[in-house]
């Protein structure tokens, strides 16, 4: 029987603010997974800490809501061990790039087939409003003393450098984007990473819906409704098409001049896309070559409550 | 002292093959018949530093290093500066004979504490601050000098096998040591040659070279040292005697029980365990496909326990291998696996502490740590193993408590048993059985994974089984696993997940809780590593006819404190033996078994304990001579 959307949420009270972007996200995933008919008990939703840590609760698959900081790691040694799952982490921006950063950037280098989601709101929300690695310096949201003493961290540009193989941007207010994004994420080979640009309408007063609709800017602007445009539209090539040294630092480079962009234009869509990095599955498979059939979840371990595996060689080359 | 214990050391600095000279050394004896007890000491340095192994040899059972050395054997002036005092009257020093005016001063490695000791040692006695200083000492205690030039020996060889190059290939230096040294105490040559030719067994040539070297080497001792007295003629080989390497205890037990997952970040001495489990990655399996241990090196301790939990959550065995201060990043995320019910095991190498304290050193630092171990209430187990042999089956066992209770446990071994080297009974895998509790293979409808029980153990799924969909969270949770703050349910749940500790208590055999060697009057306590020196203290105290008793703790947490309390209820003195300043294992003992500690034999030098020194202290206190606390502080 073919799974609605419906089948992928849970009754789990939604204690989120009114208004907030989260809620976007969390219908982003769920369509998503509707649309690849992913199988509910064939995927897992990995969590951080925070209000986006809240998220596995939510959706009515497999849900691991961990640590602050340490989505990934969970989320990755599931992976490896049972590959055939499909595997989503979500977390927010201080969770991922403030506590967590040094786990992203491992992450990118490991290329494990997964997809990680930001929810990115430039404040820690749950603590009341601090701010967070995105919050760009100088600025000040309603609930700091004083203006922000550190610079941003870059997350598109973080994800390009570290070695993420999908890096694309999405908007919390426009879900069917959002899910088409989830979707290419999901299907990518590799480790994909979603940046996602989700409004905290209680903390953060800068960066609000109406900003990212662009109310504010001229007249021209306002004609497109948004600071936000669309990178495909713009006829952007996101992708890696051959394996050159050439090739993927051009796209590298476009990737990462794009990331800068912000103010009065905001990029959404794929920045980056390059299949022809070995997901981290495929690392292994090259050392143990029955690993995707025989993965660690699925190895037989005892006969009848005893090992059945046999360590005589290494015995034999210990004994005297 | 004859020749049925002997003790050999070896040192030189790192990276000059002291290592694989004790390990051709401990192979050749092992080969014939002894049974051997080596450890390697070493700075936290990669090159230059002062690095040494003792090999122990006996034709009975031995469980510890002693402090009397039989024969020295050095190519560098440092481990003469450090090691001349141990060598017993009767014993000898094989040494360079070029060294003979080297000053203390020379060697740049003396570092300022231990010069200023050798300094006032050898002023006090008049002699001069040199090689040939210390060694007049050493020939006046008795002991036998037997100088070679090694230069002159790599000169000869050159000349005869035509290769001008090992004139200068100082890298033999270890190789001839050996086999001087083997050759001294006539060892028949034949294992010297066939251990050679294993070792080198993929390089014939340089096989060759070394089978010459050690053949010339083992020749040039027999003909020209005289007067030595001690031989090693071999002895009767055990049937199925390994010779084995401390780390390899537990990475075995991992294989064969089922392990198929281990995540670590380098740190000393426990990767040593990861990179042996990697090296044997794909496993034969009786009766199936080939099976296979992903080992991945992650980017700190953090991530590596986050990846054992989140490899545990899908049913796999899934462990971690640290030490102290990697443990200590791993203890948030130790809360969450308790909380969550996640069985894993973490196999903890102790080192000294505390922060990096001394990091290549020993020390059974971290017992109250790990015992307290992660903020808040939860169960977890803490298990110690007292020897490698044990730590195969243990490794077995701590798995199955890890999956029948769904609690984290704690394995500790420590750096005294990951860098010994010892022959003990072959391991026998039969003897592993597997246990994985309530884990699922199929699930019925309306499954919770966090359902009361009367047991208070629930059903466990894993992730990706059909129907089996649960949620995790570091949250209080209600059955299902969503979150919950409500007062009632959050006491229910503590309830049901505490309860696991009687649980425990009640279900793990009191065999494997702690083992009794006899209650006497005087009876030590002691836990981990400390046992092969009190064995073999309470050996040599017998042989005087002085009995003592001895319990060997395992089940650290939950405190077997019943059992415990019944099993010394005739020992009027008790003895704490440990690896560490406070007596941490004294401590959890007063607080569960509400007695005093009556002595305490403590050593935190960083060095382990030697049987001498324990039987040294023991008999102190039988002769009411002893301070209440005993500090050990043999070893350089």
């Amino acid at each position: 029987m073919a799974l609605k959307l419906a089948d992928y949420k849970t009754d789990v009270h939604n204690d989120w603010c009114p208004g907030c972007g989260d809620f976007g996200i969390v219908n982003a995933i769920q369509m998503a997974l509707a649309e690849m008919g992913v199988e509910r008990d064939k995927a897992t939703i990995f969590s951080g800490i925070g209000c986006s840590g809240k998220t596995s609760h939510f959706i009515n698959t497999y849900g691991v809501h961990t640590l602050h900081g340490r989505v990934l790691t969970f989320a990755q040694g599931a992976k490896i061990a049972n590959p055939e799952m499909t595997v989503i982490a979500a977390g927010g921006d201080g969770d991922g790039l403030g506590i967590g950063a040094g786990h992203f950037v491992a992450a990118g280098r490991r290329n494990v087939d997964m997809t990680y989601i930001i929810f990115d709101n430039g404040v820690y929300g749950l603590t009341k409003g601090q701010a967070s690695p995105t919050l760009k310096l100088g600025e000040k949201t309603k609930s700091l003393p004083s203006p922000n003493t550190n610079s941003n961290v870059n997350p598109i540009g973080l994800a390009v450098a570290s070695g993420f193989t999908f890096v694309a941007r999405g908007y919390s207010y426009d879900v069917r984007h959002l899910k088409d994004l989830i979707v290419q994420a999901v299907n990518h080979k590799g480790l994909s990473f979603l940046d996602v640009l989700q409004p905290c309408p209680t903390y953060n007063d800068l960066n609000t819906r109406d900003w990212y609709a662009g109310t504010d800017l001229v007249e021209e602007a306002q004609q497109r409704h948004s600071r936000i445009y669309k990178l495909e539209e713009q006829g952007f090539e996101p992708a890696v098409h051959y394996n050159s040294e050439v090739e993927v630092n051009e796209k590298l480079s476009q990737a990462l001049i794009k990331s800068l962009e912000w103010g009065d234009k905001i990029p959404i869509g794929v920045f980056y896309k390059n299949e022809l990095v070995s997901p981290y599955t495929q690392r292994i498979k090259d050392k143990i070559p029955n690993y995707l059939e025989n993965s660690p979840s699925k190895q037989k371990i005892s006969i009848n409550g005893h090992s059945n595996t046999d360590i005589s060689k290494i015995l034999d080359s210990l004994q005297v | 002292m004859s020749s049925d214990d002997f003790t050999w050391l070896i040192g030189g600095p790192q990276g000059s093959g002291v290592e694989s000279g004790a390990n051709i050394f401990s192979k050749v004896c092992a080969e014939m018949g002894y049974a051997v007890f080596g450890k390697r000491e070493f700075y936290s340095n990669i090159k230059g530093e002062h690095s040494y192994f003792t090999v122990r040899v006996s034709e009975k059972k031995i469980n510890s290093n002693v402090i009397d050395v039989n024969l020295m054997a050095s190519f560098d002036a440092e481990t003469i500066f450090r090691h001349y005092d141990e060598v017993i009257s009767g014993g000898a020093i094989i040494y360079d004979s070029d060294l003979e005016k080297s000053k203390t001063d020379d060697v740049r490695t003396l570092d300022g504490p231990f010069k200023e000791r050798l300094h006032t040692e050898l002023e006090s006695k008049n002699k001069p601050l040199t090689i040939a200083g210390v060694l007049e000492i050493a020939k006046e205690k008795g002991v036998l000098l037997y100088p070679v030039s090694f230069k002159s020996i790599l000169a000869t060889l050159a000349e005869e096998m035509e290769n001008p190059r090992l004139k200068g290939l100082v890298r033999m230096f270890n190789v001839i040591a050996v086999s001087l040294s083997l050759g001294l105490v006539k060892m028949p040559p034949d294992s010297l040659n066939k251990t050679i030719g294993d070792i080198f067994s993929k390089k014939p040539e340089i096989a060759k070279i070394n089978q010459h070297t050690a053949t010339y080497s083992y020749n040039y001792a027999t003909a020209k040292f005289e007067n030595f007295n001690q031989t090693l003629l071999g002895t009767e080989k055990e049937s199925d005697t390994i010779l084995v390497q401390g780390f390899q205890g537990t990475a075995l037990g991992k294989m064969a029980c089922g392990c198929r997952f281990q995540s670590y970040y380098p740190i000393t001495p426990a990767s040593d365990e990861s990179v042996f489990l990697e090296s044997n990655e794909l496993l034969e399996i009786i009766g199936d496909r080939p099976g296979s241990t992903a080992v991945i090196q992650t980017e700190d301790e953090i991530c590596a326990m986050g990846m054992a939990i989140g490899s545990a959550l899908t049913g796999t065995r899934s462990s971690t291998c640290t030490s102290g201060p990697g443990f200590a990043l791993m203890t948030e995320m130790l809360g969450w696996a308790g909380i969550n019910e996640v069985p894993i095991v973490i196999t903890n190498y102790q080192r000294s502490g505390p922060s990096t304290g001394l990091p290549t050193r020993h020390g059974q630092d971290d017992l109250l740590f790990t015992v307290y171990s992660g903020h808040g209430d939860f169960p977890k187990i803490v298990y110690a193993s007292g020897d490698v042999e044990e730590s195969f089956y243990d490794t077995g066992n701590v798995f199955n408590y890890s999956d029948i209770f769904q609690v984290p446990v704690i394995h500790l071994m420590d750096k005294f048993q990951a860098s010994s080297v010892i022959t003990c009974k072959r391991f026998d895998p039969k003897k592993i059985t597997i246990n994985r509790g309530k884990l699922l293979e199929k699930v019925e409808d309306n499954y919770r994974r966090f359902e009361f029980t009367d047991d208070g153990v629930s059903p466990r799924s894993r992730l990706g089984l059909d129907n089996g969909i649960f949620w995790n969270t570091g949250d209080e949770s209600d059955e299902m696993g969503h979150i919950t703050e409500d007062p009632i349910l959050r006491v229910k749940m503590m309830d049901k997940r505490m309860s696991r500790l009687d649980l425990i208590l009640k279900n793990i055999p009191e065999s494997q809780q702690a083992v009794s060697y006899g209650v006497k009057e005087h009876t030590i306590i002691s836990w981990g590593s400390a046992k092969g020196p009190i064995l073999d203290a309470i050996e040599m105290l017998s042989k005087e006819g002085i009995s003592i008793g001895y319990v060997q703790l395992k089940l650290m947490h939950p405190f077997p404190a019943d059992y415990v309390t019944s099993l010394l209820k005739d020992a009027k003195i008790i003895i704490d033996i440990e690896a560490n300043h406070s007596g941490q294992m004294g401590k959890l003992f007063k607080q569960n078994v509400n007695r005093d500690i009556d002595y305490f034999i403590l050593k935190y030098t960083g060095r382990a304990m030697t049987s001498t020194e324990v039987y040294d202290s023991l008999k102190k206190i039988i002769e009411n001579k002893a301070n209440k606390r005993e500090v050990l502080m043999h070893g350089a």
